[in-house]
């Protein structure tokens, strides 16, 4: 090769240390505390399903873009974390094939088909427990694992179901016109109880989904993500914000006002979803205004499902919702250029 | 609260290869190229032929049109011949070139002032005519035509770029340092030119001696003050500086004159004070040659015309093979396809890559991080902008505002997926422009 050649490209000459290994690797270790986490609280199981998870999810990537012809980039770490995600979204108590039939669908049918990272429209890891959730629901709601030092629900009063299996429950009965007095006084203190435990909530120790029970481990990882910049902070704060000031104001039993909006904060995968998934780059918006919406939308389905839907939970349900919207809220949201003037938009529009 | 703009990145500096080096005038060589383009605007005019005589600083051509202005010989000799010659824009560009005597021998042609207060802003604007002046900072604009504002525009604000937010770029610190009467001198020229009461020199804060020096000797002028900005790129671009330092916006599509407000570089204002107080015109200027792979990296007076190898010899080569010569600094500045390609009037820098820091990465799709559209001082979003063009929809990029890019490249900087958004950005304005003009 002759020494006198020249590159020519267009600037910029220099590139930030960055990339997609880079980001997605920060995210796994982000999620470490958490994993470690449940290893402690649901014992060895949960390290086993997260790495059976992993694996699924690492092959069925390779073998797609092997099948593809693509250059197989599994080493990029995206896949690594889709089958976590999944893992984390499944109760600790599952039969061990569950994870593999998970990442294998999230990836194959939630990434692949689209043509690959960057071309999804769905949260591969969300498609893979969806697809378990329509396929098997009972053993993906009931296949639940008491943590080590406390209760399933994390009070001492019920022990059969996790906080949120509680609370509908005793909701159910609270809705009951033919429900004795008995019951209903025994329902008002149960939650009262469920109310009052977030102490377990937070710590994480009770039961639920693999990686979605300590919200104090997940916070850990969240903080780290934003403080490296890889997380927008205005999906989770607005995630946060929609479901925390719904649940307190329609959703107490002396009125407005007067609901819990931190056990619904702290209780099922709210902070896993607002921190890990609803944050995912390529399936939320772009624009500082749409990640609000996008935020502010996955805490107002959360409250919807909860509160008038089938299921307990609506965490997975609302991100996948807010996600099919994603390139609307970003065409609707396009910035204002630097110096542009409010009337600038008839004009175009006129033209 | 720091005074900057929104958005914007933080590459690593790498100023300290020659920010303690104090400029040293390079011998001109043998031969000089003097290109009759040097600037956006019509080219000038050769006015000498082939065998003519020609002294130091001597008009070499006359400008056509408002946008433009005259080169000049920056040494004496002979005119060898004038033919097309390597340009930093990528074509050949016709070009006078000199054979040097080595004497020296000034030209006289232009008187010189030192009593500049008893001249009219008129005679000041001619005079940056006839020396050839134009932006210093990187895009040569010509200077008589920013001094020659619409009379339907108000300036009221001078602002003086000293911000030099290019990494590897040292040449506007030494000469702040080395020069700053003549620099402030030069801004009241410009003032009083534009009839202007008040004015701001902008210096990024990773330069603290230079805003000592600015801060002591403007002292006694109240119409002068120093600002320490924020150091952050694109901190010197003239709408985020006119932001940063007036909160003034300039509207999209506008020029800083719609705000009352007018940019000069530091550089410029030191070579309208040479033009008006000693009579020479522009044939000189600081170049920073520099790059991790030279040898001793320096700040260099040169002449106009230089060609780079010269520059590059003259800071003792290089330790690896060259993969890359860059004209300005590493992120606006034009990749050259030849080292004989001379120094023109707005050459900042020269920065020198190796075969390995030439590399260009792999690109890969979006994963629509968004990093690119949190950086992007003008508030675009350059990965939708990238997309739309990559599937050849140009005509919808106007909606999204790619000509408000100002082409900083800091969206490509970030990009973790190493797309070449600028690029494809560029290539869609060019694309839209030939449309438009195939249309008329």
């Amino acid at each position: 090769m002759p020494t006198n050649k020249l590159a020519v490209a267009v600037s910029p000459h220099i590139r930030e240390d960055v990339s997609i290994r880079k980001i997605m690797y920060s995210v796994l270790i982000a999620l470490v505390p958490a994993l470690i986490g449940s290893v402690f609280f649901f014992g060895p199981r949960a390290l086993w399903l997260s790495l059976i998870g992993v694996a699924s999810a690492v092959a069925t990537e390779a073998g797609i873009q092997a099948i593809r012809k693509v250059p197989i980039e599994v080493s990029d770490g995206s896949a690594a974390l889709t089958g976590l995600l999944v893992a984390f979204n499944l109760p600790p108590g599952v039969p061990l094939w569950m994870p593999i039939i998970g990442s294998f669908v999230g990836i194959a049918l939630g990434k692949q088909v689209f043509g690959g990272l960057g071309r999804n429209i769905l949260n591969p890891a969300l498609v893979g427990r969806a697809f378990l959730m329509a396929s098997w629901p009972v053993e993906m709601t009931t296949r639940w694992i008491v943590p080590k030092y406390g209760t399933l629900s994390g009070i001492d009063a019920v022990t059969s179901a996790t906080p949120l299996g509680v609370f509908k429950s005793m909701n159910t009965i609270l809705a009951d016109p033919a429900a004795s007095l008995i019951e209903i006084q025994k329902a008002n203190t149960i939650l009262g109880k469920l109310f009052d435990s977030w102490g377990n909530l937070f710590l994480g120790n009770v039961g639920g989904c693999l990686g979605e029970t300590s919200a104090l481990l997940l916070l850990i990882g969240g903080i780290f993500l934003l403080w490296k910049g890889y997380a927008d902070w205005r999906i989770p704060v607005g995630y946060l914000v929609g479901l925390g000031v719904l649940s307190w104001a329609f959703w107490g039993r002396n009125g407005l006002f007067t609901g819990h909006p931190l056990f619904h904060l702290l209780s099922g995968g709210v902070i896993l979803g607002a921190f890990f998934m609803a944050t995912d780059m390529v399936t939320s918006p772009v624009t500082p205004r749409g990640r609000w919406i996008f935020g502010l939308g996955c805490g107002i389905f959360t409250f919807i499902i909860r509160k008038w839907g089938g299921y307990p939970e609506g965490v997975s349900y609302s991100i996948l919702l807010m996600n099919i919207v994603t390139p609307l809220i970003d065409r609707y949201t396009k910035p204002k250029i630097f110096g542009e003037k409010k009337n600038k938009d008839k004009e175009q529009k006129e033209r | 609260m720091s005074i900057t703009f929104k958005g914007g990145i933080h590459p690593p500096q790498n100023k300290v290869f020659t920010k303690d080096k104090p400029i040293l005038a390079l011998p001109a060589p043998e031969e000089i190229i003097i290109p009759l383009s040097q600037h956006i605007g019509a080219p000038s005019k050769p006015i000498v032929e082939k065998g003519d005589r020609v002294t130091m600083g001597q008009r070499l051509s006359e400008s056509e049109g408002f946008v433009s202005v005259p080169v000049h010989s920056s040494v004496s000799g002979k005119v060898k011949d004038i033919k097309p010659w390597p340009h930093f824009s990528g074509e050949s560009v016709l070009s006078v070139i000199i054979e040097n005597d080595g004497k020296d021998t000034p030209c006289r042609e232009m008187p010189a002032h030192e009593d500049w207060e008893n001249l009219s802003p008129d005679q000041i604007r001619g005079i940056s005519r006839e020396a050839g002046l134009a932006g210093m900072g990187g895009a040569a604009f010509p200077t008589v035509v920013k001094l020659s504002p619409p009379p339907t525009k108000q300036i009221d604000t001078v602002i003086l770029n000293g911000a030099e937010c290019e990494p590897y770029l040292t040449a506007d610190h030494r000469l702040m340092l080395e020069y700053p009467d003549e620099i402030i001198e030069g801004l009241r020229m410009i003032m009083k030119t534009l009839g202007v009461e008040k004015s701001f020199i902008g210096i990024e804060k990773n330069k603290p001696d230079a805003i000592k020096v600015f801060k002591n000797k403007t002292e006694k002028f109240d119409n002068i003050s120093v600002i320490g900005i924020k150091v952050k790129y694109p901190q010197g671009a003239e709408k985020q500086l006119i932001d940063a330092i007036t909160g003034r916006k300039v509207p999209a599509g506008g020029l800083p004159f719609d705000v009352g407000c007018l940019v000069q570089n530091v550089g410029t204002a030191k070579a309208l004070y040479d033009a008006v107080v000693r009579g020479k015109p522009l044939y000189e200027r600081v170049v920073t040659v520099t790059g991790k792979t030279l040898n001793n990296p320096q700040n260099l007076m040169v002449r106009i015309g230089t060609p780079v190898r010269h520059l590059i010899d003259a800071c003792d080569g290089t330790k690896d093979p060259i993969g890359k010569i860059i004209m300005g600094g590493p992120m606006m500045g034009i990749a050259l396809y030849a080292d004989e390609v001379p120094i023109v009037k707005g050459t900042s820098g020269i920065l020198v890559f190796s075969v390995t820091e030439a590399d260009l990465p792999r690109e890969k799709p979006c994963i629509s991080c968004a990093r690119c559209v949190d950086v992007c001082p003008m508030k675009l979003l350059p990965n939708r902008i990238a997309t739309l063009i990559e599937n050849e929809r140009f005509q919808e990029t106007e909606e999204y505002g790619i000509f408000d890019c100002m082409e900083c490249g800091s969206c490509t900087y970030v990009c973790p997926t190493k797309r070449r958004l600028l690029h494809y950005i560029k290539w869609g304005k060019d694309e839209i422009i030939k449309r438009r003009n195939k249309e008329k």
